[in-house]
């Protein structure tokens, strides 16, 4: 008798995925390639929105252009495919137009900090209530393999193709000295941690990055010759260095190196909306009328 | 719908076209204003900044004009009318946004408040040289909606108008101050609430289960949803179908597409504005919009005295262009005069709807100050000889 046959072999197929209240899965198969970093990372955030047991409804998520901004259209969330470089100020809008959401930003590394660098610094600046989920991958992977602002030097990309000689930007640094209030940093293949980080970060408020080192099989690590499969992926987690609380000036990442990875900040400051509430309150008293939690729309039909 | 009376400042004032412009905008219900300083555009916002913390309003300085466009898109997803302004190198950031907002059919308004370019060109000096800008900017094929005040009272007005067209056709409406009708101060009566008509934001009646964000209901348009009302709604610059999701196919592109232009080109009827004088009998008609108007107006009057059959039309909506309109008086009149403050923008619309029917001319200026009333004059001498 075959296997398939054994009656006592034979389970029920569960009903439904168990993500399937948080995914569109009617959008799966979807566009990453096999051993891509950036399902992991969806699956991570789905997983810990269900433990923070968040009102979904109440949960927009934001992403740019690139293989990594292609996460928001898979979340069965309010979801927002923006423009390259431009998901920040897109979710600094939903923010400050209706408070009480609670928006998260999920895209790339040349999108977030290469074209879209300067709202990077100036969300963290001035503590925009926003989760920004970076998915540092090295390289531009939706348009081919080209350098990125984070490219370790020495990498080859297919515009360096001699090997990167740009130095990198350190993007736990970056954040934290731009004023963000919490900053961690996993690997797409430390599951547990990094959905325990996002939890946490759901619970925080401000600007808070993840940076998730996230393997690309198809481009980085072939332009790398750093094989693909298992053996790829695995130098991700066997790499990580965990060490909480360090410095940031002391992150920064080199060509196939250590990875320094864990919680780096957690301070609690006002945010934006919050300062905005007391200056006003202060110098206006009950003249001041913020914008409501529930937004500022004021006429519907 | 009458506007909530919260941001409508009643009464008789003098106030500049900027000014007026901030106070139309809060009057038409906007409480979310993003922007970027640049002349002669800062004092729209600089009213709204001290007027907003009173009335539920929330103004950001954003970084640059990319994050101004897209926090406004952003804004308008959770319902509230939302603006940003800027001048022209600022417009041009914009421009990438604007596409998205066509694209995502996000109600929002832009208000460029024109100087001189191209480039840094003369900040402080007028301008009329952004018009086919707002009309093509941004790439890829859309229709937007766009007005051009003459005079603060103008302003005031068209603002309102131009956030109720935005709610009704779900587009980004383009409203061209110039730097001349941005800074010249007027007075501008500001109607009680319940005399201002204010479109609301749509909103679906159906239940989540059934709505889909692309999908028509009878409508041009289709109905909104807004973020953290329990839709869990998807929406995309790509091209999309019904649901909002990615389709990359041609008859997909078709649909979406096809539908973004066609709203407004099948509807044009009823959002062309104008306004005409004197043309029964008119051998040549002067056609003018935004400062430049009121320059023409004089002189065409002027014209008139002096004993020549001059008719004249201000264009108070640039986009959609009264095609119809140009075309018809193209069969009775022998030719257009186009003023404006550029080197040839408009005119070649005119010249477009003309079809070869009436002769058109142009009299243009690079900018920095107004026509001299006496060249249009001796212009429309020309154009009726
Ligand atoms: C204004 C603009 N410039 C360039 C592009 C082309 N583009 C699309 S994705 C991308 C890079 C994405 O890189 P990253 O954010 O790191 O995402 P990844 O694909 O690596 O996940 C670029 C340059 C674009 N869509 N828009
Ligand atoms: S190209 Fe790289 S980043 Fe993009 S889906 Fe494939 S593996 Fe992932
Ligand atoms: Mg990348």
């Amino acid at each position: 008798m075959s296997e398939e046959m054994n009656p006592e072999l034979v389970r029920e197929p569960p009903m439904e995925h168990p993500m399937a209240p948080y995914l569109r899965m009617e959008r799966i198969p979807h566009v990453w390639c096999p051993g891509c970093g950036i399902g992991t990372v969806v699956q991570c955030y789905a997983t810990a929105l269900e433990k923070a047991g968040c009102d979904l409804d109440k949960v927009s998520v934001v992403s740019g252009i690139g293989c990594s901004g292609r996460a928001a259209g898979y979340m069965k969330l309010d979801g927002f495919h923006a423009t390259h470089g431009r998901a920040i100020p897109f979710a600094t809008g939903l923010k400050l137009g209706r408070p009480e959401l609670l928006v998260t930003v999920i895209s790339g590394d040349g999108d977030l900090v290469g074209i879209g660098g300067n709202h990077f610094i100036h969300a963290a600046r001035r503590n925009i209530d926003l989760m920004v989920i970076l998915i540092n991958n090295f390289i531009y992977g939706m348009t081919g393999g080209q350098n990125a602002p984070t490219t370790p030097l020495t990498a080859k990309t297919s515009t360096m193709p001699f090997g990167n000689f740009e130095p990198p930007f350190n993007l736990p640094h970056l954040a934290a000295s731009s004023g963000a209030s919490y900053v961690a940093r996993w690997t797409a293949l430390h599951i547990r941690r990094l959905t325990w980080a996002i939890e946490e970060a759901i619970d925080r408020k401000g600007f808070r990055l993840i940076e998730v080192i996230a393997p690309c099989p198809t481009l980085y690590s072939r332009l790398n010759k750093l094989g693909t499969g298992l053996s790829g992926m695995r130098f991700y987690h066997d790499n990580a260095e965990i060490r909480h609380g360090a410095d940031t000036r002391e992150v920064d990442i080199d060509f196939q190196s250590s990875i320094v990875c864990g919680k780096f900040v957690d301070d609690e400051k006002p945010t934006f909306n919050e300062l905005m509430d007391k200056h006003y309150g202060t110098i206006l008293g009950d003249r001041y009328k913020p914008m409501p939690p529930e937004g500022g729309m004021i006429h519907a039909g | 719908m009458k506007a909530d009376p919260t941001g409508v400042l009643t009464g008789a004032h003098y106030l500049d076209g900027d000014y007026a412009c901030g106070e139309g905008a809060m009057a038409a219900g906007c409480r979310f204003v993003a922007g970027y300083p640049i002349t002669p555009s800062t004092e729209v916002v600089e009213r709204i900044a001290r007027r907003f913390p009173t009335i539920g309003g929330t103004f950001i300085q954003m970084e640059d004009e990319l994050a101004s466009m897209a926090a406004v898109v952003g804004a308008s997803w959770t319902g509230t009318k939302s603006m940003t302004v800027t001048s022209g190198p600022g417009f041009s950031l914009m421009m990438e946004n604007i596409g998205l907002a066509a694209m995502m059919e996000t109600p929002c308004v832009v208000v460029d408040v024109q100087r001189g370019g191209p480039s840094t060109g003369l900040p402080t000096m007028v301008g009329q040289s952004d018009v086919m800008q707002a009309r093509w900017g941004s790439h890829g094929d859309y229709e937007v909606i766009v007005l051009c005040p003459q005079s603060p009272q103008e302003a005031f007005d068209l603002t309102i108008e131009a956030f109720n067209l935005s709610e009704i056709y779900r587009v980004p409406v383009l409203l061209l101050l110039d730097e001349c009708v941005g800074h010249m101060t007027e007075k501008v009566v500001i109607p009680e609430a319940q005399e201002i008509s204010v479109e609301p934001r749509r909103l679906t009646s159906k239940p989540p289960e059934e709505f889909e964000p692309y999908r028509l209901n009878g409508k041009p348009v289709p109905e909104f949803a807004r973020a953290g009302d329990g839709y869990r709604f998807h929406t995309t610059g790509l091209t999309h179908d019904e649901r909002g999701y990615p389709v990359m196919s041609v008859e997909c592109q078709e649909t979406c597409v096809r539908r973004l232009v066609d709203k407004i080109r099948d509807n044009a009827d009823e959002i062309v504005r104008f306004e005409e004088h004197d043309t029964e009998d008119a051998e040549v008609v002067v056609v003018a919009f935004g400062i430049t108007a009121r320059v023409a107006r004089l002189a065409v009057e002027t014209a008139r005295q002096r004993g020549i059959r001059v008719g004249f039309l201000r264009l108070i909506a640039l986009w959609p262009f009264p095609e119809k309109r140009i075309h018809e008086l193209a069969g009775s009149v022998g030719s257009f005069l186009v003023v404006e403050i550029n080197y040839g923008q408009m005119v070649l619309e005119v010249e477009r709807c003309a079809a070869g029917r009436a002769r058109v001319s142009g009299l243009f200026h690079g900018g920095g100050g107004v026509h001299d009333p006496e060249a249009i004059v001796e212009a429309i001498v020309e154009a009726a000889s």
